[in-house]
């Protein structure tokens, strides 16, 4: 029987069934190994040009390229988000709760000089320049989706290196179990902070195997550029299967603990926002489904919502770091 | 003698005040299609548009409100003539703003619209005022008034004051994730004033009819 059927092969219902990307690019390289020689050489060159070419430049701000990078995951081949709509549309509330508001009065932030420590739980504590950070591993452009928990969604094209290039360089001690996110908390700078929204500095955190994925990013830029300080300029966390607030904006503290960090959102309303808060369709926020998100900028008006994936789409890459819990209970 | 002329002159009568008053409140609809056609509603079209149809109506709410106290307060019995084409506009732009809930955010996925209801309760109280308000429109017409009679239909159209409860609560729930309650107390303060008007006129005069 010709008739065809979800399970065939030729429906795609959902992104995370095409080809992953790290696969298809290792079929690249392949194919450029098998050229060889010179025409393999500029076959790079072009490959290169081309993930960059990906991304508008606006270039109102400062360049800061990274190699595409070949961490299985890193690049979703889904449309990028306009930079205007990701540079617009943000949730930064010491800036203001409202979209537009970060946009507008982020322009206070003063990135330089910038220091961020890490201490805690480690050997080699120590206060990092901005400087000596960006240079302390290749810069990456990876192209990761960004769901936040009010159900919209972004892809975004991020450049940085994994957070865990950082923390082995401080070696944490055998104790330490959690890695807490310290932001900015300038009463001066950022006219949120005068609100009684959040308790701040605004807290995140991750767990140790968590932080050390290869996926959980440590940004310094986007669109081939540094970060807008709407974005979380100069430095700030990306971690694109969970909810967008559990990446920490404008980073000055990173430091290991042994015990789950008290979280800013979690504090706030401990039933609506967990520690985890993995994107994940089949548990609901209290007050909302999360089975569907508005993707941003994508068809306008009549664009329909698209069915949300189990942490984000990055099941293959982070699903074995949850075997065996309960994810309606760890949410 | 000059006075009685002066009077009938007065801005507050005349005749072109309603339909520019139509005009007037027909433009924010004017302006958000427009801005819908041409792709200005800015990252998130639907949130803009579901938010600003949503401020509207609130807003014309306040003034359909504003209209008995303006009325009394004033002295001009003839801004009477605005109350039931401000009512109507009023439950235009809640439709509007029910039609870009269902039709724009929710792809008129009525399982889907049924399911958020019943989950969000900040919707189902939206839904009520807008249920609420539906039989206030349609019993708008003076056939209408007449077949119901006059105290009947009075006493229907006091929901009014239930749907601007409801409006408030669906704002403020709205409003909760964020703590970002400013605008919410705006709106509250001012329908508050308006209602708390019309009890403390009730209940100094009980003799007069209630506006």
């Amino acid at each position: 029987m010709l008739i065809r059927t979800g399970r065939d092969g030729f429906h795609h219902p959902v992104a995370g069934d095409i080809t992953p990307q790290a696969v298809y690019q290792r079929r690249r390289e392949l194919l450029k190994l098998m050229a060889g020689g010179a025409a393999g050489a500029a076959l790079a060159g072009w490959a290169a040009r081309e993930a960059l070419a990906s991304a508008p430049r606006p270039n109102k701000l400062a360049p800061l390229p990274g190699q595409p990078s070949t961490v299985p995951g890193a690049a979703t081949m889904e449309k990028l988000t306009s930079y205007e709509d990701a540079t617009s549309y943000n949730n930064f509330y010491e800036f203001g709760t409202d979209k537009s508001d970060p946009a507008q009065n982020a322009h206070t932030l003063r990135t330089a000089p910038w220091t961020v420590e890490v201490d805690g739980l480690v050997k080699k504590p120590a206060k990092y320049a901005l400087d000596d950070l960006l240079k302390l591993a290749p810069q990456e452009e990876r192209i990761y989706r960004l769901r936040c928990v009010e159900g919209w969604s972004m892809v975004i094209p991020w450049v940085g290196y994994s957070l865990s290039k950082l923390v082995e360089r401080v070696e944490p001690l055998g104790s330490a179990k959690f890695v807490e996110f310290h932001t900015l908390a300038d009463r001066a700078t950022m006219p949120g902070i005068r609100s009684s929204v959040l308790d701040w500095p605004y807290v995140e955190g991750l767990r140790m195997d968590e932080a050390m994925h290869p996926l959980a990013l440590l940004s310094f830029g986007m669109y081939g550029e540094v970060l807008p300080k709407q974005n979380g300029a100069p430095v700030r966390m990306v971690v694109p299967w969970k909810y967008g607030f559990k990446s920490a904006k404008s980073l000055v503290r990173i430091r290991f603990t042994e015990q789950a960090p008290k979280t800013a959102w979690n504090k706030a309303a401990a039933n609506e926002y967990g520690f985890y808060s993995n994107v994940n369709p089949d548990v609901a926020h209290p007050r909302w489904s999360q089975a569907t998100e508005r993707r941003i900028g994508e068809g306008g008006l009549f664009a329909k919502r698209r069915k949300t994936l189990l942490f984000n789409g990055y099941e293959a890459q982070v699903g074995q770091l949850y075997a065996g819990m309960d994810l309606k209970k760890n949410y | 003698m000059a006075a009685a002329p002066r009077a009938r002159r007065s801005p507050w009568l005349h005749p072109a005040a309603k339909p520019l008053l139509f005009a007037a409140a027909l433009l924010p609809f004017a302006w958000l299609f427009y801005a819908a056609a041409t792709d200005q509603l800015g990252a998130n079209p639907q949130e803009h548009l579901i938010r600003s149809l949503g401020d509207w109506t609130l807003r014309l709410l306040c003034l359909t409100l504003a209209v008995t106290p303006l009325r009394v307060l004033a002295g001009q019995p003839a801004l009477a003539r605005f109350r039931r084409m401000l009512g109507l506009l009023t439950f235009f732009y809640a439709s509007l703003h029910l039609v870009a809930y269902a039709g724009f955010d929710m792809g008129l996925d009525f399982a889907e619209i049924a399911a958020d209801i019943a989950k969000r309760p900040f919707i189902l109280v939206g839904f009520s005022a807008f249920l609420l308000m539906a039989p206030l429109a349609t019993t708008s017409f003076n056939r209408a008034i007449r077949a119901l009679g006059a105290a009947r239909w009075q006493a229907l159209h006091r929901a009014v004051y239930l749907v601007a409860g409801l409006a408030i609560l669906h704002f403020f729930w709205m409003r909760a994730g964020k703590n970002d309650f400013a605008e919410v107390f705006v709106y509250a303060a001012i329908l508050g004033g308006l209602l708390g008007w019309r009890l403390w006129r009730r209940l100094r005069a009980p003799q007069l009819q209630p506006g």
